[in-house]
């Protein structure tokens, strides 16, 4: 391929995340202490959930011992089927709707929450197989759903959620708080 | 001769007493001869006079106009038939409004042809068509059911069928005037035969508010469907007219014209069509519209459709010999160009923008928009990719690469197209790739795939949802920074030396037209240009 235009290669550019999504993040969902969600919503109003790094599956070099998303008797996520353009079926979720459950090796059990209002495209069925995705990957291959929000509430998912920075702000209090804790 | 036969006399009688003019009066006889609608002419009165005689030996009479020429000859019958009222020279016919009289003039036609020649069209033939304000049919039942009344004891083998149509008259009436007058050939009276053309028939708008007509009929079939009994809210036959239609302004359309070529895109910020959200423009221009620009304003049309076979996304380059396209132009005014003035034109957006290049540049058949759509499925796309790698690479650690074939992809819809297509997974098969190393995090990938690979996505993964991708094969993370195509060539070409237009079979692909782009194609030998005439209604003083 002939360069016509040279691009700067010397420094790695923004990955694909950076290029097309904005996380929002919700902290100590449910009031749960550091279960902390993310969402990545790309410029096109998709929206997909993630676990955010402090997340305390992700921590303490935990395993997962099983994953669930059939949150109750009368609901799978994986029976979750969209049809068509404009994804008719999908299961309509809430912000504390219930996505999945999380069992780890230590009988530690944590729920994921929705976080935003929007219609259910697809949970990520890879992570069944292959738990390790999740823990490596959290927030590429390891997601957890896509999420559909409705065309007039697209600007609004991040109306309640907390942007990059404020999450920081409140990650960093914490760690302070836990300082500041006699030991 | 006039073919009225002795059995018409009453009816012509009947109608001339009526009120109408010689025309529909001939209509109503379902005389077909064409020649005979053309002229207020001299000769057609003599003719009037021996053929409603039958009778040779009749003195030919002075000359006159056919509606006292006909008029004249049922004097002179001598049929003892009182009712022979004095119709005054030229009145308002009650069935076409004048439509059938002064409208078929010279004068007239000499109106519509300036009106043409200042729109300044090339053109070689015409197509006339009419549309008739409902209350026209109206009339026209209204005196067929007077007539039929009449004669319902004599033989009336006649149903309303077959009485010539008002439209049908007047262009026969009219075609051959405003084809002189415009210098053309016009066509003959069965458009549907000429199946090579497309013309648009065009309602010739009358308009008439007479206020003895106060039916409202929309549809012409209800008139036609509608029994005698149920017509008694209108007089039969109809009532005289208060004032007839007048010309508004004329319109012409040409058919359109087909240009086609293939088209290179050097930008990585050119979008193919013109990106608008909300009434305001994203990006500056777009492919179809560098492209159309200079062919509008050669072939001096205001409108276009563009059609690719296939397309990029907007910071993707087309390189090698281009994607094909075809663009339809509108209301063209000018349609013969040779091929110097088609490469000219070529040249002209070349050196317009350096976003994009075209090449081949021809006028073609309007078959063609439809293939380009064809095949699509079938081809092959050639990608060169600028890849970025996580960890450090050798030469050696993307040599593998190159010995891969025919590999399956399972690809879910991308995320990034996933809000305006369905959900689903799609098998897509790399058949060949070849990497050159660039340095520690970058090296070219070159691929060559099925149409619809998501190169991008098979080359960062999407969340996982490509599988494989190259993250995996390459057990790290990478991404895309640069991708070109090249869409590929296949097979022989589409048109053929001596099958001009014809398709042969499974080869109708419009990469293939791509290939012998050197004036096969078949050129359009004669174009149709379409006139609208549009009538409007205006209160007729005194009528000269």
């Amino acid at each position: 391929m002939d360069c016509k235009e040279e691009i700067d290669l010397s420094a790695p550019g923004p990955s694909v995340i950076e290029r097309y999504f904005t996380r929002w993040y919700k902290a100590d969902v449910k009031g749960q202490a550091c279960e902390d969600h993310c969402i990545l919503q790309h410029s096109n109003r998709l929206c997909v959930l993630t676990l955010a790094e402090t997340h305390p599956i992700l921590q303490d070099g935990r395993t997962i011992k099983n994953i669930n998303y059939k949150i109750s008797n009368g609901c799978s996520r994986l029976n979750n089927k969209v049809a068509g353009k404009s994804k008719r079926g999908g299961q309509f979720l809430t912000e504390f709707a219930p996505v999945c459950r999380i069992t780890c090796t230590d009988e530690t059990e944590y729920t994921i929450y929705s976080c935003m209002r929007g219609r259910l495209l697809e949970v990520n069925e890879d992570i069944l197989i292959n738990t390790s995705l999740l823990l490596k990957k959290p927030s590429t291959d390891g997601y957890i759903a896509v999420i559909l929000p409705k065309f007039e509430e697209s600007k609004l998912v991040g109306e309640n959620l907390l942007s990059r920075e404020d999450f920081e702000a409140v990650v960093s209090k914490r760690a302070a708080d836990v300082q500041a804790q006699p030991s | 001769m006039l073919p009225l036969k002795e059995k018409d006399k009453p009816v012509v009688q009947k109608l001339l007493s009526s009120g109408c003019c010689a025309r529909c009066v001939l209509r109503f006889c379902c005389v077909l001869v064409q020649s005979l609608y053309r002229q207020p002419g001299e000769d057609e009165s003599e003719e009037g006079t021996r053929t409603a005689t039958e009778q040779s030996d009749d003195p030919p009479k002075k000359r006159m106009k056919l509606d006292d020429g006909l008029k004249g000859s049922e004097a002179s019958a001598g049929s003892g038939d009182a009712e022979a009222p004095p119709a005054p020279a030229l009145s308002h016919c009650v069935v076409c409004l004048g439509v059938l009289q002064e409208y078929c003039s010279r004068d007239h036609a000499r109106k519509v042809a300036e009106a043409v020649k200042t729109e300044d069209y090339h053109f070689e033939t015409i197509l006339l068509s009419v549309s008739l304000p409902a209350q026209l049919c109206v009339r026209e039942h209204s005196c067929w059911l007077h007539v039929k009344k009449e004669m319902r004891e004599k033989v009336m083998t006649r149903v309303k069928d077959d009485i010539v149509p008002l439209k049908e008259a007047f262009k026969w009436s009219v075609q051959g005037l405003i084809a002189t007058e415009l210098g053309g050939v016009y066509l003959g009276d069965e458009p549907c035969s000429l199946q090579l053309f497309d013309f648009v028939s065009i309602l010739w708008h009358y308009v008439c508010s007479c206020s003895d007509v106060f039916l409202l009929v929309h549809n012409v079939e209800i008139v036609s469907y509608c029994p005698p009994h149920g017509f008694r809210h209108y007089p039969t036959p109809p009532g005289r007219p208060t004032s007839i239609c007048t010309s508004q302004a004329i319109q012409c359309l040409h058919t359109s014209i087909y240009v086609a070529g293939r088209y290179n895109k050097y930008s990585r910020s050119l979008s193919q069509t013109p990106w608008i959200i909300d009434g305001r423009r994203m990006m500056e221009s777009s492919v179809e519209e560098l492209i159309a620009e200079p062919l509008a304003s050669s072939f001096r049309s205001k409108g276009f459709n563009f059609s690719s076979s296939g397309r990029e996304d907007v910071d993707v380059r087309t390189l090698g010999k281009g994607r094909p396209f075809a663009m339809e132009m509108l209301n063209p005014h000018r349609y013969r160009f040779t091929k110097m003035e088609m490469k000219k034109i070529q040249e002209t957006i070349n050196t317009s923008s350096d976003k994009i290049a075209v090449r081949d540049l021809q006028i073609v058949t309007r078959e063609c928009m439809g293939h380009m759509k064809e095949g699509e499925e079938e081809k092959t796309k050639s990608y060169t990719a600028l890849v970025w790698t996580q960890k450090p690479i050798e030469k050696d650690d993307i040599i593998f690469l190159d010995d891969i074939k025919e590999l399956t992809l399972d690809q879910k819809t991308p995320l990034r197209v996933l809000h305006r297509r369905a959900l689903a997974v799609r098998q897509r098969v790399i058949h060949s790739m070849n990497a050159s190393f660039r340095d520690p995090h970058h090296f070219y990938l070159r691929l060559k795939t099925q149409a619809g690979t998501y190169i991008k996505e098979f080359v960062h993964g999407d969340f996982g949802r490509t599988k494989p991708n190259l993250c995996q094969l390459l057990k790290m993370d990478t991404d895309i920074l640069e991708l070109d195509v090249e869409v590929g060539n296949c097979g022989t070409s589409y048109f053929q030396k001596g099958n001009p237009g014809k398709s042969t079979g499974s080869m109708t692909r419009i990469v293939q037209l791509g290939l012998d782009f050197s004036g096969d194609f078949p050129r359009l030998d004669v174009e149709n240009v379409i006139f609208f005439f549009s009538f409007q209604k205006t209160r007729l003083k005194q009528y000269t």
